[in-house]
C-alpha cells in the first residue's frame, strides 16, 4: 500500500513541476502578447505594474478572483459552469506528452501525437457548451461560428501531420524530435510549415481568424455571458491552447529540444530552454500577426480551409511520400 | 493490478451510466453530451487493454469531429415540437417498429459474437493474426492494413466516399441570384470596364442600372 502512495506523491510532483510553470508563462505570455501588440503599433502597452509592467497579469487576475461570478436566470446551469472548467482542464492535460528533453517528459506514450492531436480537437467542446448554455443569441452565434472553423482547420493539421509522419515513421514524440538530428523538417516541408502556422492561427481562435469572438459583431461571443472567474478560465485556457500549439509546432518542424549546432556555446544550453526559445518563438510570430493582419470574412475563412489548405496539404502528401518511396528513404522500423 | 482494475471499473461504471443518462434524459442536448462522455470512457478502456492506436482514433474521429456535428444538428433542430409530432399524435409512427427491428438485429449479432467467443474460442484465434508483442500496436495495424487486407480497407473506403457524395448530392441544391466573390473578376477589372464618363443632361438626369 506504501508504495501506491509513493507513486502517487511522486506523480503529483511531477505534474505540479510541470503545470505551475506553464501557468506563470500563461500569465507572462499575455503580458508578452499585449506589449508586442502595442509595440507595433506604437503604443506602450502594460507598463505600470512592476518593472516593465511584468506583474500586470497578476494584477489582472486578482481582479478577476474577487470580482462576482454571475450566471444568467435562464442558461443551463449545469453546463455554463463546466465549460470553462473543460476549457482549461483539456487546455493543461495536454503538455502530460510534450518532451523538453530525451528524459524529460511526463508521459512519454506511443501515440504522443495523435493524443495531442486528439486533445486539442476536443477543446471545441468548451467553446460550444459555453456558447450553448448561455441561452444567448450572441455566444450561441459564436459557438457556432467556432466550432465549424475549428472542424474545418483540424482536417489540414491532420494532413499535414500525416506529412511529418510519413518522414519520421513513429508516432512518438520523441522519435519525432530525434528524426530531425539531420535536418529539422521545416527546411524539407517549408509549405507545410506555413500552412499549419496559419491554421494554428484558426484552431486556436487568434486574429486573424477571431471570429467567434469578433467584438465588433458578436459582443464577445461564446464568452459574453462569463464573468469573474469564470472568463479567466477561458482566457487563461485559451492562451495555454497557444502555447501548445506553439510547442506543437516547433516540436513538428523546428526539431523541439534539439540545438540547431552542435557547437560548443550551443551544446551547454539545457535542451529544455532550446523548446522553450522555440515557443517564444513561434508565439512572437503569433503576436506580430494578431497586430498587422485585419479579421477575415466568414466565407473567406471557409473556403481557405476547404478550397486551399486542405487540397494543397494533400497534394504534399502525394509529394512526400512519392519522394521517399522514390529515393527509398522510407523509414524502416 | 489494483490500481489497473480501479481505473477499468471507474471508467466502465462511466460507460454504463453514461449510456443509461443517454436514453432516459428528457434534454436531448444533455444525451449529446452523455453520449460523448460514453465515446471517451470507451476509448479510455480501449487504452487500457493496450489498444492506443484505436482509443486514439476514437477520441479523434468520434469525439473530435462526428459528435461535433451531431450536436450541432441537435442544438439547431426544434426537437420539442418532433417530438410531440411522434409520440403524441395519434397516427401509428413507423419509427418504433423500425427502431426495435434494428436493435433485435444488434441484439442477435452481439449474442452471435459473445456466444462465438464463449464457446468456440478455437474460431476466433484461427482467424485473427498473431500479434507480436516487441511492436507497438499501431506498427502491427499499418504492417497488415495496406497488405493483408487491403481491399477490404479501401472497399470500406469507397464505401464512406459513396455516403458522402450521396449526403451531397440529396442536400445540395443551387440557389439563383446569389452573388458570389470571384478574385479573378476583382483582379482582372481595367479601368475602361470599371468607369463611365457620362454627360448628364441638365433636369434630365441619367438612368444608371442598365
Amino acid at each position: 500500500m506504501l508504495e501506491y502512495f509513493n507513486i502517487i506523491f511522486l506523480e503529483t510532483y511531477k505534474i505540479l513541476f510541470l503545470l505551475v510553470p506553464v501557468l506563470v508563462s500563461v500569465a507572462m505570455i499575455v503580458w508578452l502578447d499585449r506589449r508586442i501588440w502595442a509595440f507595433v503599433q506604437k503604443r506602450r502597452g502594460p507598463n505600470v505594474v512592476g518593472p516593465f509592467g511584468l506583474l500586470q497579469s497578476l494584477a489582472d487576475a486578482l481582479k478577476y478572483i474577487f470580482k462576482e461570478i454571475i450566471v444568467p436566470a435562464s442558461s443551463n446551469k449545469i453546463i455554463f459552469v463546466l465549460a470553462p472548467i473543460v476549457t482549461m482542464t483539456l487546455a493543461l492535460i495536454a503538455w502530460a506528452v510534450i518532451p523538453f528533453s530525451e528524459t524529460q517528459v511526463l508521459a512519454n506514450i506511443n501515440v504522443g501525437i495523435l493524443y495531442l492531436f486528439a486533445v486539442s480537437s476536443l477543446g471545441v467542446y468548451g467553446i460550444i457548451m459555453g456558447g450553448w448554455a448561455s441561452n444567448s443569441k450572441y455566444p450561441f452565434l459564436g459557438a457556432i461560428r467556432s466550432a465549424a472553423q475549428m472542424v474545418s482547420y483540424e482536417v489540414s493539421i491532420g494532413v499535414i501531420i500525416i506529412n511529418v509522419l510519413l518522414c519520421v515513421g513513429s508516432l512518438n514524440l520523441n522519435d519525432i524530435v530525434l528524426a530531425q538530428k539531420k535536418i529539422w523538417f521545416i527546411i524539407p516541408l517549408f509549405p507545410m510549415f506555413v500552412i499549419f502556422f496559419i491554421s494554428a492561427l484558426a484552431e486556436t481562435n487568434r486574429p486573424p481568424f477571431d471570429l467567434p469572438e469578433a467584438e465588433a459583431e458578436l459582443v464577445a461571443g461564446y464568452q459574453t455571458e462569463y464573468s469573474g472567474m469564470m472568463y479567466a478560465m477561458f482566457w487563461l485556457g485559451e492562451y495555454a491552447n497557444i502555447l501548445l500549439m506553439c510547442a506543437m509546432g516547433s516540436i513538428l518542424f523546428l526539431g523541439g529540444w534539439l540545438s540547431p549546432v552542435e557547437v560548443f556555446p550551443f551544446n551547454i544550453i539545457p535542451s529544455a530552454l532550446w523548446l522553450i526559445f522555440k515557443i517564444l518563438f513561434l508565439f512572437f510570430l503569433f503576436a506580430l500577426v494578431k497586430a498587422i493582419v485585419p479579421r477575415y470574412r466568414y466565407d473567406q475563412l471557409m473556403k481557405l480551409g476547404w478550397k486551399v489548405f486542405l487540397p494543397l496539404s494533400l497534394i504534399w502528401v502525394v509529394i512526400t511520400a512519392s519522394y521517399l518511396f522514390y529515393f527509398n528513404l522510407l523509414p524502416v522500423i | 493490478m489494483i490500481a489497473h482494475s480501479i481505473f477499468f471499473y471507474t471508467f466502465s461504471f462511466i460507460a454504463i451510466l453514461s449510456a443509461i443518462m443517454l436514453t432516459v434524459s428528457k434534454n436531448t442536448v444533455h444525451s449529446v453530451f452523455f453520449l460523448i462522455l460514453d465515446f471517451i470512457s470507451i476509448s479510455c478502456l480501449f487504452i487500457m487493454i493496450g489498444a492506443e492506436f484505436l482509443g486514439m482514433m476514437m477520441l479523434i474521429v468520434y469525439v473530435g469531429a462526428v459528435a461535433v456535428l451531431f450536436l450541432f444538428v441537435v442544438m439547431m433542430l426544434n426537437v420539442v415540437q418532433q417530438k410531440n409530432e411522434w409520440l403524441v399524435s395519434t397516427k401509428s409512427s413507423t419509427h418504433i417498429p423500425i427502431g426495435l427491428l434494428i436493435s433485435l438485429v444488434i441484439l442477435f449479432e452481439l449474442l452471435v459474437v459473445v456466444g462465438g467467443w464463449k464457446f468456440k474460442p478455437d474460431l476466433m484465434t484461427s482467424m485473427s493474426l498473431t500479434i507480436s508483442q516487441d511492436i507497438t500496436n499501431t506498427h502491427s495495424l499499418g504492417s497488415v492494413i495496406y497488405t493483408d487486407y487491403i481491399h477490404i480497407f479501401q472497399l470500406s473506403g469507397m464505401i464512406l466516399l459513396v455516403a458522402m457524395i450521396g449526403a451531397i448530392v440529396l442536400t445540395f441544391r443551387q440557389r439563383s441570384g446569389l452573388k458570389r466573390q470571384s478574385y479573378f473578376g476583382q483582379i482582372s477589372r481595367e479601368k475602361t470596364e470599371g468607369v463611365q464618363l457620362i454627360d448628364v443632361e441638365s433636369d434630365k438626369g441619367v438612368n444608371l442600372d442598365d
